[in-house]
Parts: C-alpha cells; sequence; structure tokens
C-alpha cells in the first residue's frame, strides 16, 4: 500500500560537497593526539571519522577512521588501533559524544600501557588535524512516493546518499537519517524507516549502501 | 579542448550536475587566475585544461601571467629548492631581485579579479594591489620542511592573502589565515592520460629506439635534482644485476626552470655504463609521455621531494604498477601494497622494482587499485569542485554552508 502512497511533500534530495580545511595542528605522540582531540572542533572529528566514506567508495583497504589507521600503521598500536576502530559511531548521536568516547579509549589506554606515550611518529608522519566544511545544495531530484524515491536513489550521487545518512543525522543532530524520517512521517512506512535506520553504514562501501537501500525500498513496492 | 558533458562517460551525470549546480552559485564573479609560466611544469598544464571548463560551467574565470627575467627565475629556483629544504646561499641581492621584478609586475598588471587567485611563489608580491577584493595563494610546492630564511620571506605576503591552498596535510603550517588541502588533478581525456591504440605506443617506443624485448621502467620528470634521476639509475642496475630490463628516464624542462639542462648532462654522464638506460629530452608532447607510460612494465617516481607527483596519478589512471617515494603528496595516491609501493631509498625501490617485476598477478592488482583510486579522487572534475567550493568559501567562514 506504502508504495501507492503519495506524499503531500516530496523527499528533496540535497548533495553534500566538502572541502578540507587544514589546521596546521599536528601530533607526534599518543599524548598529543589526545590532547589535540579534546580541543580540536567537533568538524575536525567528523573530518577523521568520516573522510573514508567519500575518498574510498569503491572498497576500503584502511581501518575505518584516521586515528585508528594512525594509532596502527605508524606507532604500532594495534590493541588501541582495534579499539578506536571498533568504536560504534552510529550509537553516538552527536560529534561531542563521538568525541568523549575516543578520547576516553586513548586515556584509558594509556593508563593501562603508559609506554605507549614514548612512541614517536617520523617527521611527515605525524597526525595532521584537518577540518571538514560542508556545502549542502538543493538537488533537482524528488520524490513523492516509494518508486520515484527508488528511481532517484539509482542516479543521485553518492554525496547526496552520504548526506541524508551521515551528516544529516550526526552533524545536524536530528534523531535518525533523512531518509527514515521522510518514510515514516510522510509516507506512514514505519516498518521501512526503521529497517533503513537498522542499517550500519559504517560497515559499508557507500555503493553497497545505495544498493542495499534501493533493494530494501524495491521489496517493499513489490509487497 | 573537450566539452564538459565529455566526462560523464568517466564520471557519472550526477557529479557533472552538481558542478554545474556550484557554477550558478558563482555567477557574476570574476576569477583571474596568475602564475609565472604559460607552458611546462604542473601549474600552467592544468590551469590550460580547467579555463576552459570552468567557463563552460559558467564561471567567469582568466589566466594571466607575470613577467620575468633569467635573473627572476635563477632566483625563484632557489626559492622553490629552499622551501623542498635544499641548502641553499640566498643572499640580499636575491631579495632584492625578487622584488624589483615583483615591483615591475606590481606597477603592470591588472587586476580586475572579484578573486584573484595567484600561483606559487613567483607572483606571490602581487597582494600589495589588493584592494576589498578576495586573494588566494596556491602552494603547489612540498613545504614541509622549508628554509626559514624563504618561508619568512614569503610570509610577509601570505598574511595578507584571505586563504592558503597546500597539496598535502604534511605541507599545512600554522597559519593566521585560512588553509585547504587541495590535491591537484590528471584529466583523464588530454593528450597525456587519454586513451592510445597500441599502434601510437608502439611508433613511440621505436622513434626512441626502445624495444620491447625486455620490461621498460620508467620515471618520468623534469630533470630536477629534486627528482633524483641519478637515484633512479642506481634503483635500475640495482633491479639489472637480476633481471634484464631497461630503464626510460624522460622529461622536458619549463621555462622558469634554468637548472634543468645542467642536471640532464649529470644523469646523461652517470648513464654511460649502461646501454639499455634512454634518456630522453622530450619536445612539450604529451602524447609521448602518455605512450611511454602506457609502454611500461613499471612507473617509478623516486622523487627527493615532491609539491604532488602527478605523473603518479598519471601512471594509475592507466593502470600501472607504480614505485614512488613516501614524500609529499605520493602518499595520498598510494596506499603501500594496495595501490601501489612506497620507498624511502634507491635500495628500497629497486627492491619493489624487483617484487613487481617478479609478480605479474600482484603488479596488476595494484594497477587496478590505483586506477579506482585516481578516478575517485584525482582528476579534472573534483578539482574544479574544490576550487569551486573554495571560492565559496570565500564569502562563507562557517563549517557547515546550508544552502537548502
Amino acid at each position: 500500500m506504502t508504495a501507492l502512497f503519495k506524499a503531500k511533500e516530496p523527499f528533496k534530495f540535497c548533495t553534500r560537497l566538502h572541502l578540507s580545511e587544514l589546521t596546521g595542528l599536528r601530533a607526534t605522540t599518543l599524548g598529543q593526539l589526545l590532547s589535540l582531540i579534546k580541543k580540536v572542533p567537533g568538524s575536525c572529528i567528523y573530518h577523521h571519522t568520516h573522510r573514508f566514506l567519500q575518498q574510498h567508495q569503491f572498497f576500503s583497504p584502511e581501518p575505518p577512521n584516521d586515528f585508528a589507521y594512525w594509532v596502527t600503521g605508524i606507532l604500532g598500536e594495534e590493541e588501541l588501533g582495534e579499539k578506536l576502530v571498533s568504536i560504534d559511531t552510529i550509537q553516538y548521536p552527536t560529534i561531542r559524544d563521538l568525541r568523549e568516547k575516543i578520547a576516553s579509549t586513548i586515556e584509558n589506554y594509556l593508563e593501562r600501557h603508559p609506554l605507549a606515550r614514548l612512541k614517536f611518529a617520523r617527521q611527515q608522519e605525524e597526525f595532521y588535524f584537518i577540518k571538514s566544511v560542508s556545502f549542502i545544495l538543493p538537488t533537482s531530484y524528488k520524490a513523492y512516493d516509494l518508486s520515484e524515491f527508488a528511481q532517484v536513489l539509482k542516479k543521485i550521487t553518492i554525496d547526496s546518499i552520504y548526506f541524508h545518512i551521515f551528516e544529516a543525522r550526526l552533524r545536524l543532530e536530528k534523531p535518525t537519517n533523512d531518509f527514515s524520517f521522510w518514510i515514516e512521517n510522510s509516507l506512514g512506512d514505519k516498518e521501512l524507516a526503521d529497517s533503513i535506520s537498522r542499517l550500519d553504514p559504517y560497515t559499508r562501501t557507500l555503493e553497497d549502501l545505495r544498493s542495499v537501500i534501493i533493494r530494501v525500498v524495491e521489496k517493499r513496492i513489490k509487497e | 579542448m573537450p566539452k564538459i558533458e565529455e566526462y560523464v562517460p568517466i564520471v557519472g551525470q550526477p557529479l557533472i550536475e552538481d558542478l554545474k549546480l556550484l557554477g550558478e552559485r558563482l555567477k557574476g564573479k570574476v576569477i583571474q587566475h596568475i602564475n609565472s609560466t604559460p607552458v611546462g611544469g604542473g601549474v600552467a598544464e592544468i590551469l590550460n585544461r580547467m579555463v576552459p571548463l570552468f567557463i563552460e560551467l559558467g564561471v567567469d574565470t582568466k589566466w594571466d601571467v607575470i613577467k620575468g627575467g633569467e635573473q627572476f627565475f635563477n632566483v625563484t629556483k632557489k626559492f622553490h629548492n629552499a622551501l623542498h629544504g635544499k641548502a641553499e646561499e640566498i643572499t640580499l641581492k636575491d631579495f632584492d631581485i625578487f622584488m624589483e621584478t615583483s615591483q615591475y609586475n606590481i606597477e603592470n598588471t591588472n587586476i580586475y579579479g572579484d578573486i584573484v587567485f595567484i600561483h606559487d611563489p613567483q607572483p606571490i608580491a602581487l597582494i600589495k594591489k589588493k584592494k576589498d577584493n578576495k586573494w588566494l595563494w596556491r602552494c603547489h610546492v612540498d613545504v614541509s620542511d622549508p628554509s626559514e630564511k624563504v618561508w619568512d620571506f614569503l610570509m610577509n605576503f601570505i598574511v595578507q592573502y584571505n586563504s592558503a591552498v597546500f597539496s598535502a596535510p604534511s605541507f599545512s603550517r600554522k597559519l593566521p589565515i585560512r588553509q585547504f588541502l587541495i590535491p591537484p588533478s590528471i584529466d583523464p581525456l588530454s593528450d597525456k592520460n587519454k586513451e592510445l591504440p597500441q599502434e601510437t605506443i608502439d611508433s613511440v617506443l621505436r622513434k626512441y629506439g626502445i624495444k620491447k624485448d625486455k620490461p621498460i621502467i620508467t620515471q618520468i620528470s623534469r630533470f630536477d635534482r629534486l627528482k633524483d634521476p641519478v637515484g633512479v639509475i642506481e634503483a635500475y642496475l640495482l633491479v639489472k644485476r637480476y633481471i634484464d630490463c631497461q630503464l626510460v628516464l624522460a622529461g622536458g624542462t619549463a621555462e622558469d626552470d634554468p637548472e634543468g639542462l645542467k642536471v640532464l648532462e649529470e644523469v646523461k654522464e652517470r648513464a654511460k655504463v649502461d646501454n639499455d638506460i634512454h634518456i630522453l629530452l622530450l619536445p612539450h608532447s604529451n602524447i609521448e609521455v602518455n605512450a611511454l607510460q602506457r609502454g611500461s612494465d613499471v612507473i617509478l617516481q623516486k622523487s627527493i621531494r615532491e609539491g604532488f607527483g602527478l605523473t603518479v596519478a598519471e601512471a594509475l589512471w592507466k593502470s600501472k604498477p607504480v614505485v614512488a617515494s613516501n614524500v609529499g603528496g605520493i602518499p595520498l595516491q598510494i596506499k603501500h601494497k594496495y595501490s601501489g609501493l612506497l620507498c624511502h631509498s634507491v635500495e628500497g625501490a629497486s627492491f619493489a622494482i624487483k617484487q613487481i617485476l617478479s609478480s605479474p598477478e600482484y603488479a596488476k592488482r595494484l594497477g587496478e587499485n590505483g586506477r579506482e583510486h585516481v578516478k575517485n579522487n584525482f582528476l579534472i572534475t573534483r578539482h574544479l569542485r574544490d576550487y569551486m567550493l573554495l571560492f565559496l568559501s570565500l564569502y562563507y567562514p562557517e563549517d557547515v554552508i546550508q544552502f537548502c
């Protein structure tokens, strides 16, 4: 039934493009990393926990956040790297919460392994803090029903999918992703909305995520 | 020059639509690029491709070149080397020569852009003409460990700009102005990167007397000490002990690089020990560069310092296995053992080349991953997008800018 239902307000697809702003801040040791994580702008934490999603669209060859990558690959602290990589980002509703979790993970590790403070990164292998500056632009795509929604999902950029799934929730602090919000509130299909919001987008590439959402929506249309 | 729609089969229609959306936001603004040479080197090359595309996207873009004689370019070459951390004796007279030519350019360059985009140190002093328009300084140089003398001199100008742009995170320093990370890019439709028929590749190899009877290792770059051409020969000779192969060292010189011919002579001297080393001083023929890269089995970029190292992206785009130094912007392009091999020394480069030549399947996988990474991150369409966002950022200081 939902498939035929036309919403009064269409889903308007936006796209999110970003610029990387350099801060000139760099860490050579774990202690410096921790201290800077506590004070850099939230847009730095956002950048270093989400950059990989857009830069490695086809396959992610590295741990999916920059802190984990640096701690493992440069400082050789594999146990801490594993803890950082397995932080369940989707459970943290704001960047503030995510920052606290990352900081406390490093703090706890340093308490148990004080010698880890003594490791230094070589020149040019330091951790460079970068900020993410987002530009959110309207696209010409809109959908009034699930069928149109699935069709648009097939052709929009992954930047658009990225925006509605990740940025809207975490950076703009909305309660859920935009797709689920519209499907529940404008189409009244809570079940479909929930099935999309339950997906863990951090363990997939964006192209995978696109395919999964299209599959779920098309399955609903056929039901 | 290709039209923007010709990029659709490579990057997809939606991405081109995003570029058009951004172009609309910049309607009415004039962007004036200024650099020091119309040909040769990466800056001129990318501007040649970008300017027509910007215009097609509705962004009113112009490109001007400053004037400078031999003395001026000798000094700016010294600056260039010193910014890369090479010991250079820079005298007060050098600074005077720089300022004298700069003063001439200040008096004779017409500034009309709403946004003035200055490339590299040569035209940096034009900032003295700043009024109520916006000024950007684009640093294409690796300044991770610069001579403080030259950097401090340039800082007098840099702080007057609205924003600065660097190619790699390691080049960033604490600055009192905003600074952005924008890596350069390659154009997949340019003569240097487009697909070539096998006959063209073969005819270029024939032209330079390169036979296909043994593996070809190639480094394409200007004859510049920072590209370590002698180190390339040393690495090749270590490989040659075990694998019968040949080396192609090919490059041109740029108008603003007076040192090039001297380095070329040194390289020729070192190459005399082996008949399979081909030293090619190429004319500005991008098709030939393309053919040489496509005809090679391994591409090397053994730079000591590197502004970015676009030859790496060029080679990866052609799905070639690449061995390159872990410097400058190269680690952004190559994830070690995934999309190429990184090295830190002559011995390391030689070992990596041997690995690639001995394992064709591994080499193929590195090349394929590399092409995909370049497609997502280092094509001209991404560069156009970043520059348009950069222009917009001059009018919006926030971290999240919402137009919808």
